[in-house]
This record gives C-alpha cells, structure tokens and sequence, in this order.
C-alpha cells in the first residue's frame, strides 16, 4: 500500500481495504528502516502518529470523514506543531517546542490526516541542497551521493522514497518546485497569501508561501484544497475565494495557449534537460496545446534582485532570535551584548549568517537605495514581463532548474553558483505567481522536472495541465530502486 | 561595489552576530562574491518605477478593534531560556 497515491489512499480508507493504523505503521516502519539511508525526517513521533491515525479510523467508522482523514502526511519542520519540536533546521531553535499550531497544521488536523514526522530542510529555508541543515544532509533517494535540492529536500526525498503519499514544503524562491524536479516528484507553490503563513517560520515575507509535495497533480489539489484559504491571522493572507482544485483536473487542452521564454532556453541549459522539456512540450501540444514564444526581458536581473530583497527581509525576520524569549542561548553571557551576539554567532550556521549580513548591508544607511530600493524597483519590471506575457497566453512553460540534480558538496564553497540554481524559479516568487514542477523525463537516472507557471490564483490552470500530462506519460509513476525495499 | 573587512565588522556588529578574527577574511570575500553578483542591477534605468514591496499590491488590513487574543503567557514563557515573576531574565543591563 506504500506506492498508492493519496486519492487512491482515500479511497482505500473509505472502502476498509486497510485502516489508518494499518497504512500508518507501514510508513512508520518504512521510515525506521530506510531513512538511515536518506536523512529526510528530523523528528517522527511514532505513538502521536499512531493515536492519530486511531481517531481517524474512528472518524472513518462514524461516517464523517474527508478526502484526507487519516492520510500519513510529512511536514517540513518549518511548520509549528504544539507540543513538537519545530527546529527550522537550525541549532538555533533545536530546542524549541511551540506552544501553537501553525494554521496550516490545523487545518490537517481538522481534516483528520495524521501527522506522520517533520522533515529535513535548509536552515530556516535558505539553501537549494539541503546541506544547510543543522541535522546533516538529506540525500537524493535516486542516487544517495546527489542533493535532493531544497529548501524542502527532506518532504521531496520521503515523498520520492515512498516514506510518506504526500509532504508540506514551503517556497520562497523555488524550495518546492526544484527539490519537486530533483527527487522525481509533483509540487506546486501556490499564489503567494493563498495559504496562511501563521505559524511558517518566517524568511522572506514577501516571497514565502506554503504548498503541496506529492507523486501526482492530483495529489497535489487533494492537499491544496486542505491548504488553501483566507486567514484572519495572517495579514497577507488573501480574501479571494478558493475552489475546488480538482475540479477542472479533467478538462481538454485543447486551445491552450502555453508561452515559452525564449530566456528560459538559452545559455545554461543542461542538454538532456532542454530535450526532455521539448518532449514534454511536444505532449501538451498533441493534446491540442498551442505552443507561442513569449519574452521575459528581465529575466537575467532576477537571482540578484531575489538576492537582495530575500537576504533583506531575512535580516529584519531573523533579528527575533536573540536567546531571550525561546531558543538557543549562550552559556553564562557577559551582558547583553554578549548574549546577543554570542547566542547569533552559535545558533546560526554560516549560509544564514551570510544572508543576514547582506540584507543588513542592504538595508543600511547609505546603501538602501542602491540596494533594496533599487532591487524592489526591478521587482516591478520583472513582474510586468509576466503580466504582459499573461496578456498573449494561458500559462508558461519551461524547465525547474538548469540540470538534474548536483552531487552532495559540489557547490558548498561557492554560494553563488549555487545561487544559479534558482534561475528558473526565483521571478515567479518575485511576482508572486503560481508555480508548479512535474516530473518530464530522467538524465542517467536523476529525474527532470518541468515548470508551469500561472496567472494568480490560477492554481486549478495548472493543476489541470499537470494531470492531463501525466494521463499521457509515466515519468511521475517511475520511482527509485531505494523505495522498493523496506517494510509494507 | 566592494567591501572591506571594515565594513563587514561594523555590519555584522548591527546584526548582533560575533564573527571569530580568522573568519572575517573568508566572510568578507564570500559577501563581496555576492554583492558584485547585485552590481548589475545598477544598469537598469528605473527613475519611472515604483518600487514593489507586496507582489499583488495588497495592503494590510485593518480589523475591529477589539481583543481577540487569550492571555498566554505562561505557555509562551515556558519555553523561554530564564523567567522570573512572569518576565524575561537577561544580564544586568545597568549598575
């Protein structure tokens, strides 16, 4: 029952193939006994699991359940859990239990999905390898010497290795959708204020947003519809009415206008990428997508404005981690300048401490405009190449990232190369549109992902081109040898 | 634009981050690497346009002005490193 797919999983709930117990011990022991291998869970609390899925199984006698009720799902440890550590991946809240939920965990638990662990990531999200974390590196189930990308490296690998149907992750440039492409999985970063960021360790506010890791688009909407909503207690969150995203997941294409940034295959693109991603193209096309070149001018501004303004609201969010409140403090601190910043120094890893000395630079006096101001100007621009490409076509189409997934190390030393990584996904957070990765083919073994990206709020658009392509290919049923091992 | 180990001392004092001496060198190259990434933005003309800060332009919005909050401090102060009395203990700030 591991390689079901969450709509197949629900459907096997209602119809008493198996009880919830039953599905969550077999992922429990699969994470017991191959995740010494991948690194992916930070925390899985095994007797919460299994009273969960208990309840749920109650729920799911009593007539009442949801299409989720008793689904084991993976969060990123970004996400607060009462009464669970919430570690961002950081030595500087390895200690910290909240006493809240993050929104979004209430409404799974209100669906009545059972909590299933907390995964690997980057150190409060800032990274695209998953090496940044404070617990040590996840690794790529598809071959464990490559990065299974990041930020939410961990919720791709678990999903990827069968350790879990579905995951949370969080995006803020690209940390759903090339972690997605890397380890062989569907992944979409909703409209930003689509889903609440109430309880989502805060990087860059602006840019963050919560979204859905699964096998299918199908999946995908199934969490989405859980996801999605207005929060009153997220001041960002937005008002606009959501639908039902799976809805449309069966209509035609035909007509479809799909606009490729002639930016988006130029230099830099991996060849077995490009041609994977021009077969991939050529199945929307048969399904009666019309195929249109599209302009993004601004494209080559987009890694440093996103390494600007990203670094610069990182600085100000991450200023509250200052070992008075809750979180790592400093033995014996002198006074408080020593407990601040000796706290910093120690509970902060080095790509962090990084990103907040540039977006303190940036915001400095003297450097703001030519930085920050300068950066959130540009901002503007690269969002209208987007509205103005949205004028011509219903949807934008090209790779997740310039190759298939690196080896562990390769591009540690040297930030700005892994900076490069990002090139195809930072704009979209930019603008603060939708995106989403699938999987389109394998390059020796590492999967390939492709990007949608769609107007806002037009979520259900690209789910529906996800899952009428994955009616016509098999790339996302393939999984890696790791996962057929292990228990269930 | 370039920066010093000057700088990098005096930025990462405001940031209330202790950097150890034989880390400001390797620190002070690795921003410098990514700040002379950010010198092309200085090549686009942008006096006309406004600067971006909310991707859909929204602004905050106001509620009633009512309390909607519980008293939690204790559950909050559990977690902290040093409490007293319901307050935060940190080192003696005056004499």
């Amino acid at each position: 029952m591991y390689s079901q797919t969450v709509a197949r999983i629900s459907r096997g709930l209602k119809d008493r193939e198996y009880s919830s117990v039953e599905l969550t011990r077999c992922f429990l022991d699969r994470i017991q006994s191959l995740d010494g291998q991948l690194n992916a869970f930070v925390t899985v609390d095994k007797d919460a699991a299994l009273a969960s899925a208990a309840a749920a199984d109650e729920r799911i006698a009593a007539g009442t359940a949801s299409a989720l009720t008793g689904v084991p799902i993976a969060h990123k440890d970004i996400f607060c859990t009462r009464g669970m550590r919430t570690s961002c991946g950081s030595r500087m809240l390895d200690n910290f239990v909240p006493p809240y939920n993050a929104t979004m965990i209430d409404q799974f638990n209100r669906e009545g999905a059972v909590l299933l662990g907390k995964t690997n990531m980057d150190e409060f999200a800032m990274g695209s390898s998953n090496e940044n974390s404070f617990y040590g590196p996840t690794h790529n189930p598809w071959n464990l010497e490559r990065v299974p990308g990041g930020s939410s490296g961990g919720s791709a690998a678990a999903v990827a290795a069968m350790l879990a149907p579905a995951a949370t992750g969080t995006d803020t440039g690209g940390s759903i959708r090339q972690p997605a492409a890397f380890c062989g999985i569907t992944g979409i970063k909703p409209t930003y204020g689509r889903v609440s960021r109430l309880g989502m360790v805060a990087y860059a506010s602006s840019l963050d947003q919560a979204g859905p890791m699964a096998r299918t688009a199908e999946d995908c909407a199934l969490l989405l519809n859980t996801m999605a909503g207005h929060d009153p207690l997220d001041s960002t969150s937005s008002n606009q009415p959501t639908q039902d995203y799976t809805a449309d997941l069966g209509q035609s294409l035909a007509g479809l206008k799909v606009g490729l940034p002639k930016e988006y295959f130029g230099e830099g693109l991996d060849t077995a990428t490009a041609q994977h991603i021009e077969q991939a193209l050529r199945v929307l096309e048969q399904q009666g997508a019309e195929l249109v070149e599209v302009s993004l001018p601004h494209s080559s501004l987009t890694i440093p404005t996103y390494y600007i303004i990203a670094p610069a609201e990182a600085s100000t969010n991450l200023s509250r981690f200052d070992g008075v409140r809750y979180g790592h403090r400093c033995e014996d601190p002198q006074d408080l300048h020593d407990l601040y910043t000796r706290t910093r120094e120690e509970g902060f890893g080095e790509e962090v401490k990084r990103r907040i000395l540039v977006g303190t630079y940036a915001l400095s006096a003297g450097y703001y405009d030519a930085y920050y101001k300068k950066a959130q100007q540009i901002r503007r621009l690269i969002r209208q190449d987007f509205l103005d490409c949205f004028a011509e076509v219903d949807i934008i189409a090209g790779p997740t990232t310039p190759g298939p997934a690196f080896a562990l190390g390769a591009k540690t030393s040297d930030p700005v190369a892994m900076y490069l990584e990002d090139v195809y996904t930072l704009a979209v957070n930019l603008a603060g549109l939708p995106g989403l990765s699938m999987p389109a083919g394998q390059a020796n073994g590492s999967p390939i992902g492709m990007q949608l990206i769609g107007k806002h709020f037009d979520e259900a658009r690209l789910l529906n081109v996800a899952h009428q392509y994955q009616q016509h290919s098999d790339w996302h049923l393939q999984a890696p040898a790791l996962a057929q091992g292990g228990e269930g | 634009m370039s920066i010093d180990q000057e700088e990098i001392q005096k930025i990462a004092e405001l940031a209330r981050i202790r950097v150890a001496d034989d880390q400001i060198g390797p620190l002070t190259d690795r921003i410098g690497e990514i700040l002379a990434m950010a010198d092309s933005l200085q090549s686009v003309d942008t006096d006309e346009v406004a600067p971006l800060s909310n991707p859909l332009d929204a602004t905050q919005r106001l509620r009633d002005d009512t309390v909607t909050e519980e008293n939690r401090r204790d559950a909050y102060q559990a977690i902290a490193p040093a409490t007293e009395d319901g307050l935060y203990l940190v080192p003696k700030v005056i004499d």
